[in-house]
C-alpha cells in the first residue's frame, strides 16, 4: 500500500505540471483585459503603464516559469518563514493579484475560515442527513418514508441554489425578519450572544448547500443499499440468525459504504473551492466568490492560483478514495 | 490606545461644542454595501470607481467638486483662481494654501511635503500609477513652506484643477509611502489597504474584495465629525442584494450603484425603509456611428480612414437613424428615474450644454423614412430593406453584454427596420469589449461594425480633453495600436480648430461657447447619436442623514457630515 501510495505521488507530478501548463495557456488565451474594468477617462498611454507594472509585458513561457517559481519555491518559503520565524523569502517576488496588487495566498489565507465553515459545516451536515435517509429509504423501500426521502431529493437536486438561496432571503429575512441577509465575514465568535449571531447567520447558506449535498448522497446511499440488501450473503446472514440490526448495519452498510465513500472523498475539494453562487448570494465572501471576481476581472494569477490548488486536491483526494477503498474492502489490493 | 484617543477627541468634542451639536461618534456605526467590493483602498494603483469612492473616506484632496459641479477646498485654505492671484497669468503657475494645524490620522503634521510627495509618487517610472493623466504637464511642484504648494506646468493650463483636485488625485503621506514608489508601488501592500489619510475614517482592518472596517479619525479637522464612531463597508453579491439589504431588510445604511430595471427599483422602494438617491454627471449612454469601413475584406486597412464607409458617410442614412428612435421610451424602460433624454453628447455643466439639438426628443419615423426617400434609398425589390447604388441599407450594430443594452438594441432594431434599415446585433463580453486588447478584434477601439453603443463621460467638471477625443488624431488606428477615443473616426479640420482654440483659451465663457459649438458640431453631422444622459442612483436608509449624493467626485465625499436620524 506504501509502495502504490509513492508511486501514485510520483505520477502525479507530471500530471499536475501539465494540468499548470493547460490552466496558464488557457487563461493567456482567452480574451478579456485586466485593464477593462478601469473607466475610460482614464486614457490608454496610462493604461498601458499599468499593464507594463503588472508585468504583462513579458514573453508567455517566462511569466509561466515566474509563476512555477513562485508557486513551487517562494510560497513554501514563505509559509515556511511564517511558520518558523525565519527569513528565506525575503524580497523575492511573490504571487501577486492584479486587481488588489497584494500576494494571492494571503487573500486565500483569509478566505478560507469562512469557506470552510460555511461549504464544509453544509458538507458534513448534509453527509450526517444523506446516510440515515439513504439507509432507510433503502431498508423501507417504496415506503411512506422513502416516497418522502425520494421527494425531497429531487427538490434539492432540482431547485438551483440561486433560487433556493434567494426564497429564503425573502421569507426569512425580508418578511420574517428572522436572519441576516448578508454574511459578516468580520465577526468573530467571543461569547454566547456572538455564537448565536454566528449561528443565525449561517443558517441560511448552510441549509441551502447541506439539501444539495444531501439529495445527492442520500440517492447514492440507497441505490448502494439496494444493490446489498438482495444478495446471498445478506440471506446467509439471517439464516444465522442474526437480528436484523447486525444484518443491516454491520454487514449491508459496510459493503454498501465503499462506493459512497468514494463520493464523499472525491466531493471533498468541491468544499475548497467554495460554492459560487451561494457565496454570492449571501455575500460569504469565499473562496467561490473570490474566484468568481477574479474571472470577472481577468485577473490571471489569482484565477490560476485557485484552479491549480483546486486540481492539486482533486488529484489528492482521488488518491484518498482509492486508499479508502481499500482498507473498507479487504479484498482490494493494489500491490 | 485607539479608543482612548477616539474617546479624548469625544471628549474634547464635547468640551467645544455647543450644546445642539451632537459629539464625534455619538452615533453609533454605519453600514455602507458596495456590490462590487474594493480590492485596494490606494486610488493611485486602481482606476476603479469603487476603490477611489471607498479611498475617499479616508484619503482627501486639496479640493472636492461638490453636487453642483462647484470646487470646495478640502485641505486647501481656498480655491485658487486667476482672480484671487492664486493662478497666474500666464495659467502656467498655480498656488495652493493648506489649512493650519492639519494632521495625519497618526497625529502627525499634513506638510506640503505631503503634497509634493504625492505627485512624485504618481509620476515615477515603472509604477503604473492609474492616475497619472491628472498630473500631466506638471514641471516641477514647488514648497517654499510647510503651507504652501505651487504647481508650475509646462504649458498653460486653462484649467489648472487636475493636480490634487477630486477623488482621483488626493493626497498621500509622505512617511508612509517613502518607500513605495516606482516599482515598489505594487508590493507595498500593508500601505495600499491601510493608507493613513486626512479624511474622516481611519482604517482598522482591509479584506480585500470583502469589506472595510474604519473607525472615527480622531484627528479629524472639524473636532465634532464625523458622528458615526465606526463603519463597514461590505461588498460581494449583485446589486440587487444590495438594493435588497438597505430598501427591504434595513440591515445596511447606503447601498451604492444600484442599476437595476426602474420597476424593481420602484418594488423595492415601496418598502418604506429607504430612499433612492439620484444625481446626473456626465454621462450619456449613446450610438457612436463608424465613418470606415469595417470590411474584412479590406485586411489591414478594414476600419480606417482609408476606406470611407459605403451607407454611413452618407449624411442622411446617419440623420434618419437618430429621427427613428424614441429616447424617451428607452429612458423609460432602461432607466426610470436614473435617465433622462439627451439630444447632446455634452449634457452637463449647465454652462456647457446646448439647446441646439432638441429636435432629437420627438421620434419622428415617417420623417426618417422621407428623408431617407427624397436621397435616393427606396425599396425597390420590396423585402423591406432600402437600397442605393446596388448597396443595401445593412448595419451590423455592436454593444457589451448588459441586460438594458441588449433591451435596447432590441427595439432599436425594430425602429430602424421599421424604416427600411436591415438591422444584425451583436453583444460581446464588456471585459473584451472596452478591454482594448489590440489583438483581439473585438474591442469598442476596433469598431468592427457599423454602429456600436456604450456610455461614457469624464472626471470632474471641464470638458476640455473630452471633446478632443473627436480630433482627427485621436482616431484608433494600426499606427495607435488601436488606442484611441474616436470611435466614429470623425475628422473635420473645423472642429480641430475648436480643439486647439479651447486649449488656449482660458475664460469660461469662451471655453463654454466652444465646447457647445463642438457638441453642435458632432451632433449635426450625426457622428454620434446621444440616447440617454444617465445618472447614478444609490440607496440610503430612512434613518441616515446628511446624505449629499455626488456625481462629479465619489458619493462619500461628504461622509464626515452623515448622521443618525433620531
Amino acid at each position: 500500500m506504501l509502495n502504490y501510495t509513492i508511486r501514485r505521488l510520483l505520477i502525479s507530478i507530471p500530471t499536475l505540471l501539465f494540468i499548470s501548463l493547460v490552466i496558464f495557456l488557457l487563461l493567456d488565451l482567452a480574451p478579456g483585459d485586466p485593464m477593462s474594468s478601469i473607466p475610460l477617462t482614464v486614457p490608454p498611454e496610462v493604461k498601458e503603464k499599468m499593464r507594463e507594472a503588472l508585468g504583462l509585458g513579458e514573453p508567455v513561457h517566462i511569466r509561466f516559469l515566474n509563476w512555477l517559481y513562485q508557486f513551487f519555491v517562494v510560497e513554501p518559503q514563505v509559509a515556511w518563514d511564517h511558520l518558523f520565524g525565519t527569513d528565506f523569502a525575503e524580497g523575492k517576488q511573490r504571487i501577486i493579484s492584479f486587481q488588489s496588487r497584494s500576494p494571492v495566498m494571503t487573500v486565500v489565507a483569509e478566505r478560507m475560515p469562512q469557506t470552510l465553515w460555511v461549504v464544509g459545516l453544509s458538507y458534513v451536515i448534509g453527509i450526517l442527513i444523506a446516510l440515515p435517509i439513504g439507509i432507510i429509504s433503502a431498508y423501507k423501500q417504496y415506503s411512506w418514508f422513502d416516497q418522502i426521502g425520494t421527494f425531497i431529493s429531487m427538490i434539492g437536486f432540482s431547485i438551483p441554489t440561486f433560487f433556493s438561496g434567494v426564497l429564503l432571503i425573502v421569507v426569512f429575512s425580508v418578511i420574517l425578519q428572522w436572519f441576516p441577509s448578508i454574511y459578516d465575514t468580520t465577526h468573530t465568535v467571543t461569547d454566547w450572544g456572538s455564537f448565536w449571531y454566528q449561528v443565525k447567520q449561517m443558517i441560511m447558506p448552510v441549509s441551502v448547500l447541506a439539501l444539495y449535498n444531501a439529495a445527492q448522497i442520500s440517492r447514492f446511499m440507497r441505490a448502494s443499499m439496494l444493490d446489498n440488501l438482495n444478495q446471498d450473503y445478506v440471506r446467509t446472514a439471517r439464516a444465522k440468525g442474526m437480528s436484523e440490526k447486525v444484518v443491516v448495519l454491520s454487514h449491508v452498510l459496510r459493503n454498501s459504504m465503499i462506493p459512497v465513500v468514494t463520493v464523499i472523498a472525491l466531493g471533498v475539494p468541491t468544499i475548497f473551492g467554495g460554492a459560487i453562487i451561494t457565496e454570492q448570494v449571501f455575500q460569504v465572501n469565499g473562496l467561490g466568490q473570490m474566484l468568481i471576481t477574479a474571472i470577472y476581472a481577468s485577473d490571471a494569477p489569482m484565477v490560476q492560483t485557485l484552479t491549480f490548488i483546486f486540481a492539486v486536491l482533486i488529484v489528492l483526494f482521488n488518491l484518498i478514495a482509492d486508499i479508502l477503498y481499500g482498507i473498507l474492502d479487504p479484498r482490494i489490493r493494489y500491490d | 490606545m485607539n479608543f482612548k484617543t477616539v474617546l479624548m477627541g469625544a471628549v474634547a468634542g464635547i468640551a467645544m461644542a455647543p450644546a445642539a451639536f451632537a459629539e464625534r461618534g455619538a452615533d453609533g456605526h454605519v453600514n455602507i454595501i458596495y456590490w462590487q467590493a474594493p480590492s485596494t483602498m490606494n486610488p493611485y494603483l486602481s482606476g476603479g470607481t469603487k476603490e477611489l469612492e471607498v479611498a475617499s473616506l479616508v484619503l482627501e484632496p486639496l479640493a472636492r467638486y461638490d453636487e453642483t459641479g462647484a470646487m470646495v477646498p478640502f485641505l486647501a485654505e481656498s480655491v485658487p483662481t486667476v482672480e484671487n492671484g492664486g493662478v497666474s497669468a500666464d495659467l502656467k503657475t498655480i498656488t495652493w494654501k493648506l489649512k493650519e494645524g492639519l494632521k495625519w490620522s497618526d497625529g502627525s503634521d499634513l506638510t506640503s511635503a505631503d503634497v509634493k510627495f504625492s505627485w512624485e509618487y504618481c509620476t515615477s517610472e515603472g509604477g503604473g500609477c492609474a492616475q497619472s493623466e491628472k498630473y500631466n504637464d506638471v514641471e516641477s511642484v514647488e514648497t517654499p513652506d510647510d503651507l504652501t504648494v505651487v504647481v508650475h506646468f509646462a504649458v498653460a493650463k486653462p484649467f489648472p484643477y487636475g493636480p490634487f483636485v477630486g477623488a482621483q488625485a488626493p493626497i498621500i503621506q509622505k512617511a508612509q509611502f517613502a518607500d513605495c514608489t516606482g516599482p515598489a508601488m505594487a508590493s507595498c501592500t500593508d500601505q495600499n489597504f491601510a493608507p493613513v489619510g486626512t479624511g474622516p475614517f481611519v482604517v482598522d482592518e482591509f479584506k480585500t474584495n470583502d469589506v472595510v472596517s474604519m473607525s472615527a479619525n480622531p484627528n479629524y479637522r472639524d473636532p465634532m465629525k464625523p458622528a458615526f464612531a465606526t463603519a463597514t463597508v461590505k461588498g460581494g453579491g449583485d446589486a440587487a442584494a444590495a438594493g435588497r439589504a438597505v430598501l427591504e431588510t434595513g440591515e445596511f445604511d447606503y447601498a451604492w450603484n444600484l442599476q437595476l430595471a426602474p420597476d424593481v427599483l420602484a418594488d423595492m422602494e415601496s418598502k418604506g425603509k429607504g430612499h433612492l438617491e439620484v444625481s446626473f454627471g456626465t454621462l450619456v449612454e449613446r450610438i457612436m456611428v463608424n465613418y470606415t469601413d469595417p470590411d474584412p475584406a479590406l485586411g489591414e486597412e478594414r476600419a480606417t480612414a482609408a476606406h470611407p464607409h459605403p451607407i454611413l458617410s452618407d449624411k442622411a442614412v446617419r440623420q434618419a437613424l437618430s429621427m427613428a428612435i424614441d429616447r424617451e421610451l428607452l429612458v423609460e424602460i432602461g432607466y426610470g428615474a436614473a435617465g433622462k433624454v439627451t439630444c447632446n453628447v455634452l449634457p452637463a455643466p449647465a454652462i456647457y450644454a446646448s439647446t441646439a439639438n432638441d429636435g432629437c426628443m420627438t421620434q419622428d419615423i415617417e420623417g426618417a423614412k422621407a428623408l431617407l426617400e427624397a436621397d435616393g434609398w427606396v425599396d425597390s425589390d420590396g423585402d423591406g430593406i432600402r437600397e442605393k447604388d446596388g448597396k443595401k441599407l445593412a448595419l451590423l450594430f455592436q454593444s457589451s453584454t448588459n441586460a438594458v443594452r441588449q433591451d435596447f438594441q432590441a427595439i432599436i432594431k425594430q425602429w430602424w427596420e421599421e424604416i427600411g434599415v436591415q438591422t444584425e446585433l451583436r453583444n460581446i463580453d464588456s471585459s473584451v469589449f472596452f478591454g482594448g486588447d489590440a489583438g483581439s478584434p473585438d474591442t469598442f477601439q476596433k469598431f468592427f461594425a457599423d454602429v456600436e453603443m456604450y456610455a461614457n463621460n469624464f472626471d470632474g467638471t471641464d470638458p476640455e480633453a473630452y471633446m478632443a477625443n473627436w480630433e482627427c488624431k485621436q482616431a484608433p488606428r494600426p499606427e495607435t495600436q488601436w488606442q484611441g477615443n474616436n470611435m466614429p473616426r470623425y475628422c473635420t479640420p473645423e472642429f480641430d480648430a475648436l480643439v486647439a482654440e479651447m486649449a488656449k483659451t482660458g475664460e469660461l465663457e469662451k471655453r463654454a461657447e466652444l465646447a457647445k459649438a463642438m457638441n453642435d458640431m458632432l451632433m449635426q453631422d450625426y457622428a454620434i447619436i446621444p440616447l440617454v444622459y444617465r445618472g447614478r442612483v444609490s440607496a440610503a436608509s430612512n434613518t441616515l442623514g446628511g446624505v449629499i449624493m455626488n456625481s462629479w467626485d465619489s458619493e462619500l465625499w461628504n461622509a464626515a457630515d452623515w448622521y443618525r436620524e433620531k
